[in-house]
């Protein structure tokens, strides 16, 4: 996750406008809307990765914006972010010994 | 229940709001304990608690020996038997070893960081109270008659309702429910803790060894716990509501079980271990006189072991028929994971080479562990070879291993922490000869029980069986191990018969003065026992091990002398106008609701009202209890600071504020 | 430059006392702390569910697929509404950190409303899919179906409630500027809640399901 704002101090809460607010929910309304599109058009075999790679944009921007990761303490973010890379890693190693990629 | 609901509406003379009540005065006796918030009692709660489902514990296994004492015992039946050995696998795991963890965490973490309690005071009573709440819930299953029988593993589909009918699974999976969320409750407690209420000049790597351990564990619970829920949940919706996760006959994977089991059950055991690593880390250094031999070595392969943990847990399943590849990958991390382990192991034996070795109680619980552990990791090791596993899964040669890991290296960590700390919590010693006793007659009957369990393995005696035949070898070691367990359960006589002798011995003489060891952690800057308030004066820190460093320093011959005498250094434990949390009924009447809950679920569903009910009147009035108590007996100048916790609620997610004893501290100085 | 004040833990933020955590080591609030701690923890939790439905999902043969009986532009609308309860919930807190009462009381109330339309549709979906035969013991992939989306429910609903009692002792006066701390715990937890959502929604529901 980006660090690249300059980092706001944990004294004070210089928090987003409403106005960035509402421009993010319609940035994931619009993503939304392209997800269930691709229910109702057939884009082929890069389904699936286009469905994931939004689903993780989503997934950003309400942990990064909404959850305020990307100005709150850095302690915040390693929680999540081990909490999150611990399950993958982990699941993902249990679904392979299912052999859930191979056999669904 | 009832009994402090009635007092509640009297107290607090101001006009409340309906619901608000204000909070216990003490009384004293019982009452104090069972509304107390302070972790230096809880911790004393969690020790005696987890003490006596030792006692139950241990006479399930004498059960066990004894029926295995000859061929065709007859002690027991098969079923009896089945129940024995889960419910003592059960017990000792859950019920004992991380409760002791508890016990040493709750009292010395925040001691050893300079704090006056912990972040969450209420939030650490109910973990307690929950813990206890699970492990009678358990126990009560052996009253009905029909105690949990599918071993402490408890492998689908064996425990669904086909081939356990009774409750016994029932109660497995709800006791153990409860005494998960107390344990991922008070995980996330001492996290926050950990990180927030360090004493100034105390960073991360000035923390003692054993802070450390026990925090790395608390990571190692805070995401393996949530894992065995969803597996007990699972199981539970099979068995109760007809759900079909584990049920092949509908198609489904059993395998699934064992993933999750051993998820959580291998960053588990090193749950149970790295306690009693922190506690040998500490009386080492003290009974070697010297620095513990890489501390930053100890730090990272303890975190090293926290985040390998999560890498091997196939290796429970090398015969489960997980797949070639599986087998070689876990194989692998499962040697990787010895190592650092081995450092540990080396770097106590370097911390001992050239000390000044006092050879008390402790110390020899302590070298025990070192030794001990080496070989129930050695054996480890043998199985991580997952050929070789192949012969010597499911027979006594596992049973040997992780005895000889767990009751080697955990259960004689946390004896060699009672004979260590006993004068800080309690203000006496234990006796040293009844201690050498102790620890001689166990560790000698220990290795006589589960040392020949490797042999009876490796000749093919499987374990969980309720007897075997004459004719295959087995009938001497057998004897041999019995007679073995009930040395051991001579020496832990002892150690009962020395917790009262002592006691009685201490009365009336003054507590035992400060720093009876010449230790280095901070927790011996307070007098003996540690008052309420822990430290008149917060600590301020400037190095790992501060207290050993403000009696001693180096002179420029590189010797070391004396600066200052423990008396001089310590502090008296007089300061009056320290303010600490306030005590609650809440936590008790939350933890108490749950139970009733599983009992509803067991036997009729109506049962679950009033449990729930509890459970909600408890977090509501929690809510809305006013944070402290101004007239307490430390109520100094602390006003009632806005209290906008409303709408926290339901579930242990949602805590409420309490009062940060740190604050407090910063108004002291 | 938090980083620094968490590993070297020299300077202890004392006397950082307009944030309410003054006195904690870090300068961050135990609370908030708490509830992130707990989050991560709650990430192996869904973690376990949603494996445990993604390896049963093929496993139908007793009773209706996956891919049959989903309803996507139901749950998409479904999905849509509690999306933009985050926004509601962010919103909340942004007015009371400026000390707007009445605007925050507003949108709790909304995003309680939004989290309530959600729980509607899910026993809307949960009984229409009774209907067409599949129920709780049908077979693993019902099951796993719905456990793992009533685990999901059971976490809203908990968040409505703890919404509901923000809005009540909005209405009592006792939530203030002061504690919007306590506004924006709760919010952690409505976004949490939603994001497992989001990940549930691409994943189960989208990403094309076995058929018979
Ligand atoms: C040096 C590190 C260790 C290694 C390489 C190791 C390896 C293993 C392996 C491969 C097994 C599975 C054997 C089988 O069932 O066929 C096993 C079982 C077991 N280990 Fe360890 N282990 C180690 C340390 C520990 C520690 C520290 C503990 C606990 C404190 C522990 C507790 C257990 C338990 C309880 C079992 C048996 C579980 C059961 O089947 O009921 N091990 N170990
Ligand atoms: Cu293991």
């Amino acid at each position: 996750m980006s660090t690249d704002t300059a980092a706001v101090t944990h004294t004070e809460h210089e928090h987003p406008s409403d106005a960035k607010y509402v421009q993010i929910a319609i940035l994931l309304a619009a993503l939304t809307a392209a997800e269930v599109s691709t229910y109702f058009v057939d884009i082929g075999p890069i389904l699936i990765p286009a469905l994931l790679v939004m689903m993780v944009v989503k997934f950003f921007y309400v942990a990064a914006w909404f959850m305020h990761l990307k100005f709150d303490s850095i302690l915040f973010r390693r929680f999540f972010v081990a909490g999150l890379i611990l399950a993958t890693v982990v699941y993902c190693i249990a679904l392979t010994a299912f052999e859930f990629w191979s056999k669904g | 229940m009832s009994e402090p609901v009635a007092e509640l509406t009297s107290g607090g003379g101001a006009a409340l709001p309906l619901g608000v009540y204000s909070r216990p005065k003490g009384g004293g006796g019982w009452r104090d304990w069972v509304t107390t918030v302070d972790h230096k009692k809880i911790g004393i709660l969690y020790g005696g608690a987890a003490l006596f489902f030792f006692g139950i514990g241990g006479f399930e296994a004498l059960l066990i020996r004894l029926q295995l004492a000859t061929p065709n015992g007859t002690v027991v039946g098969a079923d009896l038997y089945n129940q024995l050995y889960t419910m003592h696998g059960v017990t000792m795991v859950f019920l004992v070893i991380m409760p002791l963890a508890a016990a040493f965490a709750n009292y010395l973490l925040p001691l050893q960081i300079g704090a006056r309690d912990v972040a969450f005071p209420r939030l650490n009573a109910m973990s307690f109270w929950l813990f206890l709440a699970g492990g009678l819930f358990l126990n009560f299953s052996w009253l009905v008659g029909d105690a949990p029988d599918g071993g402490w593993f408890a492998y689908a589909p064996n425990t669904g309702v086909t081939f356990s009918p009774g409750h016994g699974m029932d109660f497995y999976a709800i006791g153990l429910q409860i005494a998960g969320i107390a344990s991922l409750v008070s995980a996330m407690n001492l996290i926050v803790t950990v990180l927030n209420m360090r004493a100034p000049g105390m960073t991360l790597f000035k923390m003692p060894v054993f802070t450390w351990m026990i925090l790395v564990v608390q990571f190692l619970l805070l995401f393996a716990i949530p894992v065995i829920t969803v597996a007990l949940f699972l199981l539970l919706f099979d068995r109760n509501f007809g759900a079909n996760f584990f049920n092949p006959e509908m198609g489904a994977d059993p395998l699934l079980w064992q993933h999750l089991f051993w998820i959580f059950g291998h960053p588990e055991v090193y749950v149970l271990i790295l306690p009693s690593f922190g506690i040998v880390s500490e009386v080492i250094p003290t009974f070697s006189r010297k620095p513990l031999f890489g501390y930053e070595f100890m730090v990272f392969s303890g975190i090293a072991i926290g985040f390998m943990g999560w890498g091997v847990w196939a290796h429970h399943m090398f015969v489960s028929g997980i797949g070639p590849i599986s087998i070689g990958a876990f194989t692998l991390s499962t040697m990787f994971i010895a190592v650092p382990t081995g450092v540990k192991i080396l770097n106590w034996l370097a911390t001992m080479w050239g000390g000044k070795i006092r050879l008390t109680a402790s110390m020899l619980f302590a070298t025990g562990v070192v030794s001990m552990f080496t070989i129930g990791g050695l054996s480890g090791v043998t199985h991580a070879v997952s050929p070789a596993d192949t012969q010597q899964t499911d027979t006594y040669y596992i049973v040997a291993h992780f005895h000889y890991v767990i009751f080697g290296g955990a259960l004689l960590g946390f004896f060699s922490g009672f004979y260590f700390w006993w004068p800080k919590v309690f203000g006496h010693r234990l006796g040293e000869t009844l201690g050498k006793w102790n620890f001689w007659l166990m560790i000698v009957g220990f290795n006589m029980t589960f040392g020949p369990m490797h042999i009876l393995g490796l000749n093919g005696m499987s374990r969980r069986i309720d007897t075997y035949s004459p004719g295959f070898g087995f009938e001497f070691w057998n004897l041999f191990a019995t007679v073995g367990a009930f040395v051991i359960a001579f020496g832990v006589l002892c150690f009962a018969m020395n917790v009262i002798l002592s006691a009685r011995r201490a009365r009336g003489l003054p507590p035992e003065p400060p720093d009876p060891w010449d230790a280095r952690s901070l927790e011996w800057f307070t007098p003996n026992p540690t008052p309420v308030h822990n430290f008149d004066e917060i600590v301020e820190v400037s190095s790992l091990d501060e207290f050993w460093h403000r009696k001693w320093t180096t002179d420029e011959n590189g010797r070391v002398v004396r600066r200052a005498t423990a008396a001089e250094v310590c502090q008296t434990g007089d300061a009056d106008d320290v303010h600490l949390p306030s005590p609650s009924y809440w936590p008790v009447v939350v933890a108490a609701g749950l139970p009733l809950v599983g009992f509803g679920l067991l036997y009729n569903l109506w049962i679950c009202v009033p449990g729930t009910i509890l459970v909600l009147i408890g977090v509501y009035a929690w809510v809305f209890e006013p944070p402290d108590d101004p007239d307490g007996p430390f109520g100094g100048g602390h006003g009632d600071e806005g209290h906008g916790d409303e709408g926290h609620g339901e579930t242990e997610e949602s805590a409420s504020d309490e009062s940060a004893p740190q604050e407090e501290a910063a108004s002291v100085e | 430059m938090s980083e620094a004040i968490v590993t070297e833990a020299g300077e202890p933020a004392r006397g950082d006392h307009d944030h309410g955590d003054h006195g904690t080591l870090t300068g961050i609030s135990n609370n908030k702390l708490l509830m992130w701690v707990f989050l991560g923890s709650e990430c192996l939790l869904f973690g376990g569910l949603i494996s445990a439905y993604l390896i049963n999902r093929s496993r139908f043969h007793t009773g209706p697929a996956p891919g049959d009986i989903f309803d996507i532009p139901f749950t998409s609308v479904s999905s849509f509404v509690l999306l933009m309860s985050s926004l509601t919930m962010v919103l909340a807190l942004s007015a009371l950190q400026r000390g707007d009462i009445r605007n925050n009381r507003i949108w709790l109330l909304t995003t309680a409303l939004l989290g309530s339309l959600f729980i509607g549709g899910q026993v809307y979906e949960f009984t229409s899919f009774l209907r067409e035969g599949l129920g709780y013991t049908t077979s693993p992939f019902s099951s796993a179906f719905f456990t793992l989306t009533g685990f999901h429910g059971i976490h809203v609903s908990v968040g409505i409630v703890m919404l509901m009692s923000l809005a009540i002792s909005s209405y009592r006066g006792t939530l203030t500027q002061k504690n919007s701390e306590t506004v924006e715990i709760v919010g952690l937890y409505w976004h949490f809640v939603d994001v497992v959502w989001i990940f549930i929604f691409t994943v189960i529901y989208l990403v094309p399901s076995p058929t018979s």
